[in-house]
């Protein structure tokens, strides 16, 4: 059906993930004319291994804004289960497995506990977060007096490396850990958003909660489930980020939640929950990171990054926000 | 003929608030059962209960198709065959039409999303009730009708038995209104039976074969619509008899305060010149559609003209935003009220305070809990919205009491033009009564008034003066004392 192709073409054409696709596609362009450094293969692969972090947590935090909540205790609940799975992973070894089973567990546990506050209590899911943030992250300083783990285990430290290939001459390329967990988060995220029936409740629950629950829905569970995600993410990107630190630090990872709401936001999702795609998210990482990245390559101070960053997520919001006015009122009523 | 549903001593208290006491209702299987009283008698509560979304008092008995139930929940109700069309169609507006008919296929268990079957369902159902729009389109892109037929559409696809549709004709024209009473007969036909609820009781006796009557939660009885009138069901519901005279201009009415030249905007309408007086009331009637909702918008600076001027008190004004126009004391109260008049989920005070914060203000600009509640207080008492609590959500408040407060609030500001779009959609007799009342005070009060309406009698008895658009131009422009009710339907749909 060529006429519905064009239609669906069309929607795309002035959906948010357009602007953000013809925006990072100029940055590139220029960013590539005037740093050769810039389109190159291995600075996407750096770009790919850096960011994965906050990929990972952007996803979840994705699916618990199109649930409609918000959560910001996530990089709490990152430095809790890297600190505790690395620790046990040392003290009684342990494999790939294992660790991921155990960041996960613990990430998991940690997003239900927000669930059952907001849920229960009926607390505005912000300010469970902000306060679960400070509880995490305290109680993990008091544990831990704030001390590094550096000693990780060897296979740990040595990660893994697939599919390598050559490039040139003495460079090669392969999947290391943070592109293929960065990969799996978002295939999965995906499936489950869009391909699988709890994704779609979970986009009607934010887009309307008294309908989700009149139609039967099980709200209670879908955000239970919603926040365990990010939990679990947390978990899978804390380890990721350890294996590329090549050490443990409880107090790095505080902090860089504005990083991930930034990403999210600039790809287009709603605080207001039930807006928001896997494809507009990783656009807004990938223009976070063109621009964080841009700023280096450029030779400008990196102080300069989160002007850059703020400001251009001011403009990508505006300019959604107007042209929604504008076809609101341009559209004459049938 | 079988029942498909009975159900006795159905109380339901929302904290003080009795809204149901001791209720009975039967409904057979193919019958057309119409629920009316006045804002807040209880009909939507009585819904809720049959849906299962609230639970009445312990000691009700619900019996559905024989199987006995003490209370219900969402799904049993669902799986029963209970399908509810609220007030506030409770579609998810960010999504598509094909995913909210077929809403009913991501229940259940986990499992994947068949997307091509899912829009075969909403083809299917679509085509039955012969509504033409993008299934692609997302739901918050479409008109309140677009809506109102989606919801219809998710009803039946989930294979409904018993279809309540809580005030469907509310934001519908006339013209909607019979699609929909001739998709009603189709459904009765087929042996599904049909719930409606609505303040139009023309529309009541013409689709119904019983009529229900609450009033103040209680029912008043279950009569044949063949051995009732009008008159009679409205007397039922409020005890009191209501009897119109047209409006004759009074001898003061004013100076003109608004007056607008050759106004056009491509695509809406075109060459529209009009006056409002002081003290006037003006009708502006037309089918939907025919750009009366967009020139109100115009005239209170929300969809800026393309052409044309407009002069308030003879000098000429250009209303780029709404901001000018309230400045200016041009207020505007909108036919969708849920979505542009109301903050549903902030209090009673909070919305009628909220277009006149700067006039409340006291020393360093601090708004006193005094002045806001004898505020609240004294706009609760003079349009008679039934409030328990004015700190509550204003979504608490039955849709008609909604209504209210929009008006509340908007007539706080003292404007000097008031637009009103649609003023008593989904109000009470009685209320509607109080709000023409209101009105004409105003208008003696030397406001000008411009009132869009549907409905002809209405424009006809409370307006002095009657404009008629059609397709974007004004074509009519009488004395509401010089003409009559059959000429104006022929003005409006020739
Ligand atoms: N959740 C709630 N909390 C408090 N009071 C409520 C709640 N829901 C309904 N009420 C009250 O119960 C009464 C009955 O309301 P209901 O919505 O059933 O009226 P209705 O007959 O549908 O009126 P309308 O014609 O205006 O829609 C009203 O006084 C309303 O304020
Ligand atoms: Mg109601």
């Amino acid at each position: 059906m060529p006429k519905s192709r064009f239609a669906s073409f069309g929607r795309f054409r002035r959906s948010h993930e357009f602007w953000l696709l013809i925006v990072i596609l100029v940055l590139c362009a220029s960013l590539g004319a005037a740093n050769g450094q810039f389109l190159t293969m291995q600075n996407l692969f750096d770009l790919l291994t850096s960011y994965a972090f906050v990929g990972i947590l952007a996803l979840g935090l994705l699916v618990v804004l199109i649930a409609g909540g918000i959560d910001i205790s996530f990089t709490a609940t990152a430095s809790v289960a890297q600190y505790v799975t690395l620790t046990v992973a040392n003290a009684y070894g342990a494999n790939w497995v294992c660790v991921f089973a155990i960041a996960i567990g613990i990430g998991g546990t940690l997003g239900a506990l927000n669930a059952i506050f907001i849920q229960k209590l009926r607390i505005p899911s912000i300010i469970v977060s902000v306060a679960t943030l400070n509880i995490f992250y305290g109680l993990l300083i008091f544990f831990t007096g704030g001390k590094y783990i550096y000693s990780l285990p060897d296979w740990f430290a040595t990660g893994i490396f697939w599919f390598e290939f050559d490039w040139g001459k003495d460079t090669s390329y392969g999947v290391n850990l943070q592109i293929l967990a960065l990969g799996f988060s978002f295939l999965f995220t995906w499936l489950l958003l869009n391909r699988s029936n709890i994704g779609r409740q979970i986009y009607a629950m934010g887009g309307n909660t008294d309908a989700a629950q009149r139609l039967g829905f099980h709200v209670f569970g879908l955000n239970m489930l919603v926040y365990c995600y990010m939990g679990v993410m947390a978990g899978i990107a804390s380890l990721v980020q350890a294996q590329l630190a090549q050490s443990v630090a409880p107090t790095v990872l505080v902090g860089k939640e504005l990083d991930v709401v930034a990403a999210v936001v600039l790809g287009g999702a709603s605080l207001m929950g039930g807006v928001g795609t896997v494809l507009g998210t990783f656009l807004g990482l990938a223009l976070l990171a063109i621009l964080q990245n841009g700023i280096i390559l450029l030779g400008v101070s990196s102080y300069w990054s989160p002007f850059f960053v703020g400001l251009v997520i001011l403009i990508s919001v505006s300019a959604t926000a107007w042209s929604q006015r504008e076809r609101r009122t341009r559209s004459a009523r049938p | 003929m079988t029942t498909f549903l009975e159900m006795s001593g159905i109380s339901k208290r929302f904290g003080g608030v009795h809204a149901l006491r001791d209720v009975d209702l039967t409904l057979e299987v193919g019958e057309v059962h119409c629920l009316v009283g006045e804002n807040g008698s209880g009909k939507s509560t009585l819904i809720k209960i049959i849906s299962g979304v609230e639970a009445p008092e312990p000691g009700g008995r619900i019996v559905i198709s024989g199987k006995e139930y003490p209370k219900l929940s969402p799904v049993y109700s669902t799986h029963c065959g209970i399908q509810v069309i609220y007030q506030d169609l409770s579609l998810f507006s960010n999504l598509t039409v094909v995913e909210n008919i077929a809403m009913a296929h991501h229940l259940g268990g986990v499992h994947t999303v068949n997307w091509s079957s899912m829009r075969a369902i909403a083809m299917a159902t679509m085509a039955k009730v012969g509504i033409e729009v993008d299934p692609e389109t997302k739901v918050s892109e479409l008109s309140i009708a677009g809506r109102q037929l989606v919801a219809i559409c998710r009803a039946l696809a989930a294979d409904a038995k018993l279809l309540i549709m809580d005030e469907p004709t509310a934001s519908l024209t006339r013209h909607e209104v019979n699609t929909l009473i001739k998709l009603v007969s189709d459904l009765k036909r087929s042996g599904i039976c049909v719930v409606f609820v609505s303040h139009r009781l023309d529309e009541v006796l013409e689709i119904a074969e019983r009529v229900t009557v609450l009033r103040d939660g209680a029912k008043v009885g279950t009569f044949a619509a063949a051995a009732i009138d009008g008159s009679k069901l409205s007397h039922l519901m409020t005890g009191k008899a209501f009897e119109y005279q047209k409006q004759v201009p009074d001898l003061a009415v004013g100076a003109v305060v608004l007056e607008v030249q050759g106004l056009g905007r491509d695509g809406d309408y075109d060459d529209v010149s009009l006056q409002l007086r002081a003290g006037e009331v003006v009708g502006l009637t037309g089918l939907l559609g025919s750009g009366r909702t967009e020139l109100a918008l115009s005239l209170f600076g929300m969809n800026p003209p393309d052409r044309g001027t407009m002069a308030l008190d003879g000098h000429r004004v250009v209303l780029n935003t709404n901001a000018d126009a309230i400045r200016r004391g041009i207020a505007y109260v909108s036919e969708d009220r849920l979505t542009l008049g109301l903050i549903l989920d902030q209090s009673i005070t909070s919305n009628v305070t909220l277009t006149v914060l700067e006039r409340l203000a006291g020393a360093f600009g601090l708004i006193g809990t005094r002045a806001r509640q004898s505020h609240v207080a004294r706009w609760v008492a003079e349009l008679g919205i039934k409030v328990s609590d004015p700190n509550n959500p204003v979504k608490t408040l039955s849709g008609g009491n909604q209504q209210r407060i929009v008006l509340a609030k908007w007539m706080a500001t003292n404007p000097r033009v008031l637009i009103l779009d649609s003023p008593t959609v989904g109000v009470d007799i009685r209320a509607k009564d109080g709000i023409y009342e209101i009105i004409r005070r105003l208008a003696r009060e030397g406001v000008a008034v411009l009132m869009i309406s549907d409905e002809i009698p209405e424009v006809l008895y409370h307006s002095h003066r009657v404009l008629v658009m059609r397709e974007g131009r004004l074509t009519a422009d009488v004395m509401a004392a010089d003409t009559s009710e059959d000429a104006l339907r022929q003005a409006v749909n020739a």
